[in-house]
């Protein structure tokens, strides 16, 4: 009897450790996931707002060095079967004015929104905010549903339709995720520019803390005519456009 | 006819009706098994189509299951005496309903994995979040009530129950209505009138959904639907499909109204191809006129075929209506710059052309295959096949028109 309930007590004992074990490995990932956000020694400021100005009269239609850098800097060199299922975290847009012929040409991504919409839908808060007002999506938490593509109003955002083996290992991206431009979240944190901002020879893009009095992006802002697009959304776009 | 313990026949026609449903339901796991294995590159979504067939199905499982307790509800909490008998059936076929819209909507996500994650992880401001809350919810509500229906010492608790689960289901198809409605990206959504469409929507899919396998039921059981009490059903029915057809055409007529929407309802109503097909032919004929012939035409009438044509049609009317809505609302592209035309590499100022792919077509039909199998199984062995004594029903006067 005492052998048996000592049997008993032992297999407990043994499955409790699993048990443990298990939590342990579920919870990990996101341990990891933590010490990566601060291994640069210090966490996003809300003091700070990063901020993206464009100016499309620079921009030029047939160049997309901002797009090459873009998927260099972060591992986008998959090759699809269907352009359609194809990521693409940054994009040129061609515009022609319908009334008067007029053509723009610029680079459109996630608008990094102080009110993303993207944020407010997804139901395991995978879509997230950080204090300096880059949005991201938490891979570890993201279930693939999708509801945030539906919700954007700049498609701004891909899904992983397939397996990947060709990532940047400080950017994390994977089948059946969903996923946007990061800002270089990754240089960002360096205190580097975007790799598209990095990229762009035309000087169509400043980048910068839209807090800081001392930045171009703040100066400039101020001294330019800017538009957010869609700005009857109100979503406060840390992205701004000069000359559409 | 009235039998009050009543139980089934040991024989072949269960077991080949679980088996036919289970085939169903199997197809539609393995589908689901593939694509996960394989990412979605196996489907014909895209990241301009994120929504699709499967969505379609699901949200048509899942809302037809909170209006299928409707069939309980006019019994229950309204006192309509044709209507007390069908509870029961309507509670298990809400359960069934809702387990396959939740499995589509699941085995369809990029990581299926990570349903733990979404059970605890609660976003409280997202509609899908917040139904992690609705739907179990609505699950447990509606087996206590099942529970009160069947339990002699329970009965007296049914019409609470119930008015507490009629009252959740009102919430949880608001919000099943808000997924959409809360989008302000897409000309297609952002509009307040898509949650009262989505609940009488609701109604007519339940009943018609009800009053089919009502039809299986007693085809396999041999037993014959008293003409009166169907007639009381399908003129429900009649009623259900004139109110979505009104809601629908609100929808379409508000939209029209606005000169920036005058596009978007040009493409689905007029010239966007597949979708004013599905939308004229679908849902208005196949899916509300057809329908409406065969319940009030009076050389039709009585007919219990024509009643389940009906039915038929209007789950593929409810269909094709789902499809335009959810499909054609994206197919349509976003209006970024208003003036301008806009061209990209990702399809930017595009109409979206999509047709589902093998995978898709069979998990979204998986979720028919599992609502059949647990409702044959669940007939089987629950006491809920509803049984008329149409003698009372006649004597009370409830089968007076």
């Amino acid at each position: 009897m005492s052998d048996s309930k000592n049997t008993r007590r032992g297999f407990l004992a043994a499955s409790a450790t699993m048990a443990a074990g298990l939590g342990f490995v579920a919870i990990a990932p996101g341990i990891r996931l933590i010490e990566a956000a601060s291994a640069q020694g210090k966490l996003a400021s809300s003091k700070v707002r990063y901020g993206l100005l464009i100016d499309s009269n620079k921009c030029k239609s047939d160049c997309d060095a901002c797009v090459g850098a873009c998927a260099t800097e972060n591992g986008i060199v998959e090759k699809v079967a269907n352009p359609r299922q194809r990521a693409q975290w940054i994009r040129k847009i061609n515009l022609v004015e319908t009334s008067t012929g007029k053509t723009h040409s610029l680079p459109m991504m996630c608008q990094h929104c102080a009110k993303p919409p993207c944020v407010d839908v997804c139901p395991t808060g995978a879509s997230f905010k950080r204090a300096d007002g880059i949005v991201l999506v938490d891979r570890h938490i993201c279930i693939g549903c999708r509801y945030c593509m539906m919700a954007c109003p700049y498609k701004a955002r891909s899904f992983g339709h397939q397996a990947l083996t060709t990532q940047n290992p400080e950017v994390p991206r994977g089948q059946g995720c969903v996923e946007a431009c990061t800002f270089c979240v990754q240089r960002v944190d360096r205190g580097l520019k975007p790799a598209c901002v990095e990229a762009c020879t035309n000087g169509a893009m400043i980048f910068g803390d839209l807090n800081d009095p001392n930045s171009d992006i703040y100066k400039r802002i101020r001294e330019v005519s800017s538009r957010q697009v869609r700005a009857d959304l109100k979503l406060d776009t840390g992205v701004r456009y000069q000359g559409i | 006819m009235f039998t009050p313990n009543f139980r089934y026949k040991e024989g072949p026609a269960f077991y080949l009706l679980v088996a036919a449903g289970g085939l169903v339901a199997a197809l539609g796991v393995a589908a689901a098994y593939y694509m996960e294995h394989m990412g979605h590159i196996v489907t014909n979504m895209t990241n301009q189509i994120p929504w699709a067939l499967p969505h379609v199905f699901a949200i048509f499982l899942i809302i037809s299951a909170s209006g299928v307790m409707m069939v309980a509800s006019i019994g229950t909490l309204f006192g309509k005496n044709v209507y007390k008998p069908r509870a029961r059936l309507a509670c298990l076929l809400a359960i069934a309903l809702l387990a396959a819209g939740l499995s589509v909507i699941m085995l369809d996500l990029g990581r299926a994995d990570r349903l733990p994650v979404a059970l605890t992880h609660l976003n409280p401001t997202s509609e899908f979040g917040l139904n992690i809350i609705f739907y179990p919810t609505f699950l447990t509500l509606t087996s206590l009530y099942l529970w009160t229906l069947m339990e002699p010492r329970m009965n007296r608790y049914s019409k609470t129950v119930d008015l507490a689960n009629l009252i959740w289901r009102l919430m949880l198809t608001t919000g099943t209505g808000s997924i959409f409605g809360f989008i302000v990206a897409r000309q297609a959504y952002g509009t307040a009138v898509l949650a009262p469409m989505f609940i009488i929507s609701s109604f007519a899919w339940g009943l018609a959904i009800f009053l089919i396998m009502q039809r299986v039921l007693y085809g396999w059981s041999n037993m014959t639907l008293d003409l009166a009490v169907l007639k009381r059903m399908k003129n429900l029915l009649g009623i259900y499909i004139g109110a979505v057809f009104y809601f629908v055409s609100v929808y379409h007529l508000t939209s029209e109204y606005y000169a920036k929407q005058g596009d978007f309802e040009h493409f689905i109503l007029i010239g966007g191809g597949i979708f004013p097909m599905l939308y004229w032919g679908g849902f208005v004929l196949l899916g509300t006129l057809l329908p409406l012939l065969l319940i009030f035409h009076p050389r039709i009438w009585p007919k219990p075929g024509a009643v389940t044509t009906a039915a038929v049609l209007v789950i593929g009317g409810a269909l094709c209506h789902l499809y335009v809505l959810i499909v054609g609302g994206q197919a349509f592209p976003m209006e970024m710059f208003p003036g301008m035309t806009a061209t990209s590499s990702f399809y930017d100022g595009a109409i979206e052309h999509y047709v589902p792919s093998l995978p898709e077509i069979l998990l979204s039909i998986g979720g028919f295959g599992i609502v059949f199998t647990i409702a044959i199984i669940g007939a089987r062995v629950l006491n809920v096949l509803p049984q008329d004594d149409i003698a009372q029903l006649k004597a009370s006067g409830s089968l007076t028109d």
